[in-house]
């Protein structure tokens, strides 16, 4: 009982001390600097789009190969709202969200045609044609896209200091809202029947799980936070273009690699993987092509030895989940 | 003991897990040159989980399988085919989209070279004959199971294992299909047939073994066992 | 139609027997193994990237490098089988969408570092010039008519080896019932290995119509994959012949798409997929 105690405590103190990093980083404009502050916009961008990844992947059995196409509607809608039909831009950000979650709907209807490894490739293809698309809108600036305009960028802040901390404040609101609706929307009914078909697909199905209107959920779930995620992209790099608001490598790719080596089918896995593959980009960006290499015989390593990641092995030491999803017995 | 080279059987204190959950518990079992061994048991006693540790299919097992002096413990199961132990596997498990010819083929190239021949399974049943170039999936059960019995003699087995063939099927079916047995033991093959219905099973079998709950509840002969004592053994208590 | 329009289309069609050498080796890997392989697009760069370096090397034609070649992309096939993917094939498709998915990356990145991001092209020999003059109207390329009647050959070879032969009937099997064939003693690891061994082999053919027809880069992987995968998914699952209908339609497209503008070849293609798609879920010759 001792031993159990102990570990409740140390359980207990992580916690606290994860509350006390999440409270450290709302504090984030007033202490960090700006490089600091750009570096983490970056990574709450990139834990969103992993946790929405990991949502489809690791509970929804949707395995999708075409998350940037998402990504880049929203940026586009934003730019579109913002600058073309001249929305003001806080209004913009969530009719952009809402543009997404439009698109994502004729979409779904189409490629859900498609089953498993099919839909894979399936949402790929439909990210290609979103793309596509983008590079021949009129007034998006064409293949090779366009700037946001001055009175845009400086709608967030007229110094670059006070944009910087407010891009920061956004991202950091955004991820705490992914992850904390994506926790409240998996502990609901729904979300249970998610857990159930994480572990096992056709007891879910036979305990009256309905699994088509469970995915055209999370499916539907996912789409306005990706496209948040594409405003704050676009707002980042000021500026959209095909190429760089639909860039595979960036919102799809490393996300992948992201969850696969943080460990699908948990909440802990894709923070875990964000975290990993900022430290390990700092060491290894200077190599270039290596770093992909590297990243993906990684991957490939994780899931032969662990096929649920960091967080998968650290389950099996015994490690009860910080943020757990389930309402399954208490270790 | 590692069995002598004529001995088709020998299992010495057999386990086989699923997990953490032991579905078969320190069985022993032999089985004799040209012997025919009935292993009856309830539903969940573990005789099929049995035939697949023989097999090496089973997830994991512990304990000896010795077959004509082989270790089948450190063979495959394409090795251990064709060294001369076949299986009907339980469901028959046919591969639907082949013809019957075709499933039938599989076996005589997966087994070891032999006098049973794709014609006299023809022979034994004719209706297999008529049917060959269709699907398999389109057979009755009755004719399923004759195909999944003609594809593991195709490979000229010295010990065959028999995982319920009666399963699903009408009487009629069942009486022609263990008219087949004589023939096959004719032809010098041992035999484990393993069969819920115990009445049909011990009518051919030369010693049967009683599973029940995963270990070996009772051995004997057909002719020494009192029915009483066999349904005690066959479902406990 | 005009007669350019035409002309097109019939190019376009021609083009689907190069699609159709794409898809053949993912239509068989989804078929028997059912995983779609995201490598298999990079695999056929891979495979062109070598021919490259040896038919530079050796002083031959590319299409002679890669008859020579095609037991060595056997045992690539079988090999990366045995001991990459067979780990990873299951229940789920998850492990497998995943492991490919990395080697994809890892063949692109590493193409790229070995021979840079430049775009290159191979040269077939006379070949690639000659033409026949058809119906007074068009002329058609030697060349192109010699792909497409690679691809009927290729088929028909497929069609043979999975219909007529024992080894074939054993890899249906297999495809039938995985577990049931490992329980009678038939290797269904073994089977996939040769099923991959198999798709190796068409995807160095692939290689060496596509490196003499088309630029390739060590980024076009994935664009070859989509397209082979559309080919596939519009011809019927599991169809072979299907899967050169697909490839001709997806040509077809692209050529008329080109008609209306340059940048529509591309998207013409995914939207005929996406719209076939709607209207025919399970493909144009869906399998019974
Ligand atoms: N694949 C499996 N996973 C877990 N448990 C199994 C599996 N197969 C069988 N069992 C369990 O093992 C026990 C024996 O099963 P089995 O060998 O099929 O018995 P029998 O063939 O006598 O009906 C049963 O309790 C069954 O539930
Ligand atoms: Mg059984």
């Amino acid at each position: 009982m001792t031993g159990r105690n102990q570990f409740m405590t140390g359980l207990a103190i992580t916690r606290f001390a994860l509350v006390a990093i999440i409270l450290a980083l709302a504090a984030g404009p007033w202490l960090f600097d700006l490089n600091q502050q750009t570096l983490l916009t970056e990574f709450f961008t990139l834990l969103v789009l992993a946790l929405m990844w990991n949502l489809l992947a690791g509970y929804a059995d949707i395995i999708t190969v075409g998350q940037h196409a998402f990504v880049g509607v929203g940026a586009y809608a934003f730019y579109g709202l913002a600058v073309l039909a001249d929305v003001d831009i806080f209004l913009a950000i969530p009719m952009a969200a809402l543009t997404t979650l439009l698109v994502a709907i004729p979409t779904m209807a189409i490629i859900f045609r498609l089953r498993t490894a099919y839909l894979a490739v399936g949402t790929w293809v439909a990210a290609e044609v979103m793309m596509l698309i983008a590079g021949k809108l009129p007034g998006f600036g064409g293949g090779s896209g366009t700037s946001l305009p001055i009175p845009v960028v400086k709608a967030f802040g007229a110094t670059l200091s006070g944009r910087v901390s407010t891009f920061y404040a956004m991202s950091f609101a955004l991820a705490l809202l992914a992850f904390g609706t994506t926790w409240i929307f998996l502990r609901s009914r729904v979300g249970l029947g998610l857990t159930a078909m994480r572990d096992n697909e056709e007891a879910a199905g036979a305990a009256g799980v309905d699994l088509v209107m469970t995915r055209i959920v999370c499916f539907l779930w996912t789409a306005p936070f990706l496209g948040l995620a594409g405003v704050l992209v676009t707002l980042q790099k000021l500026r959209v273009a095909p190429s760089a608001s639909f860039s595979i490598t960036d919102w799809t790719i490393y996300i992948i690699f992201i969850v696969v080596i943080g460990g699908i089918g948990s909440l802990e896995g894709p923070v875990i993987g964000t975290i990993l593959f900022f430290l390990l980009r700092g060491y290894l960006a200077a190599y270039g092509t290596w770093y992909l290499i590297i990243l993906g015989a990684v991957s490939i390593g994780v899931i032969l030895a662990e096929p649920r990641g960091i967080w998968g092995a650290c389950r099996r030491w015994g490690i009860p989940d910080l943020a757990p999803a389930s309402h399954g017995p208490k270790p | 003991m590692s069995g002598a080279d004529d001995e088709p059987l020998r299992v010495e204190k057999l386990n086989v897990y699923y997990g953490q959950f032991r579905a078969v518990h320190d069985i022993d079992l032999t089985v004799a040159a040209g012997e025919i061994v009935s292993v009856i048991g309830a539903n969940g006693a573990g005789k099929t989980s049995f035939l697949k540790a023989i097999m090496q299919q089973a997830d994991r097992a512990e304990g000896s399988i010795h077959a004509f002096g082989l270790n089948l413990r450190t063979m495959s199961t394409p090795q251990i085919v064709a060294a001369g132990v076949a299986l009907v596997p339980e469901g028959r498990r046919l591969f639907p989209s082949l013809t019957v010819a075709e499933n039938l083929r599989i076996g005589w190239e997966i087994g070891r070279r032999g006098s049973i021949t794709l014609d006299r399974i023809y022979s034994w049943f004719p209706v297999l004959a008529e049917r060959r170039d269709q699907p398999a999936r389109r057979l009755s059960g009755g004719q399923q199971q004759m195909v999944a019995l003609g594809r593991a003699l195709l490979a000229n087995p010295r010990l065959l294992l028999c995982d319920e063939i009666s399963l699903g099927l009408a009487p009629v079916v069942v009486g022609q299909l263990y008219d087949i047995l004589p023939k096959i033991r004719a032809e010098g093959i041992s035999m484990i047939v393993i069969e819920q219905d115990v009445v049909r099973s011990l009518a051919v079998a030369d010693r049967f073994y009683c599973f029940l709950e995963g270990a070996v509840s009772l051995v004997g002969r057909p002719q020494d066992a009192n029915r009483d004592v066999i349904m005690r053994h066959y479902f406990g208590g | 139609m005009t007669i350019d329009m035409l002309n097109q289309a019939i190019q376009g069609a021609l083009i689907g027997g190069l699609y159709a050498l794409f898809a053949v080796g993912l239509s068989l890997s989804l078929g028997v193994i059912r995983f779609i392989n995201i490598a298999h697009g990079d695999l056929i760069v891979l495979a062109s990237f070598l021919l490259m370096s040896l038919s530079g090397l050796l002083g031959l034609s590319p299409f002679v490098v890669a008859l020579f070649m095609l037991p060595l992309a056997f045992a690539a096939g079988y090999w990366l089988q045995r001991l990459l993917l067979q780990r990873v094939v299951g229940e789920s498709v998850l492990p497998v969408i995943l492991v490919t998915f990395g080697l994809s990356i890892m063949i692109q990145n590493g193409l790229l570092q070995a021979y840079g991001p430049d775009t290159h092209k191979l040269h077939g020999g006379q070949i690639e010039v000659a033409s026949v003059h058809m119906f007074g109207l068009f002329d058609i390329g030697f060349f192109p008519l010699a792909v497409f009647f690679t691809a009927i050959v290729v088929i028909a070879a497929l069609d043979i080896l999975l219909y007529r032969t024992s080894i074939g009937a054993r890899i249906r099997a297999v495809a039938d019932d995985p577990a049931a064939a490992d329980l009678i003693g038939l290797s269904s690891g073994r089977m996939y290995a040769i099923a991959m061994g198999v798709v190796g082999m068409t995807v160095m053919l692939a290689a060496s119509c596509m490196s003499v027809w088309t630029n390739f880069d060590p980024a076009i992987g994935p664009s070859r994959l989509l397209t082979a995968f559309e080919a596939v998914v519009l011809g019927g699952l599991g169809s072979l012949w299907g899967t050169l209908v697909g490839g001709m339609v997806l040509g077809i497209a692209q050529n008329l798409g080109a008609q209306m503008d340059a940048s529509w070849q591309i998207l013409a293609q995914h939207l005929i997929f996406l719209l076939v798609l709607v209207l025919r879920p399970r493909g144009l010759f869906p399998k019974a």
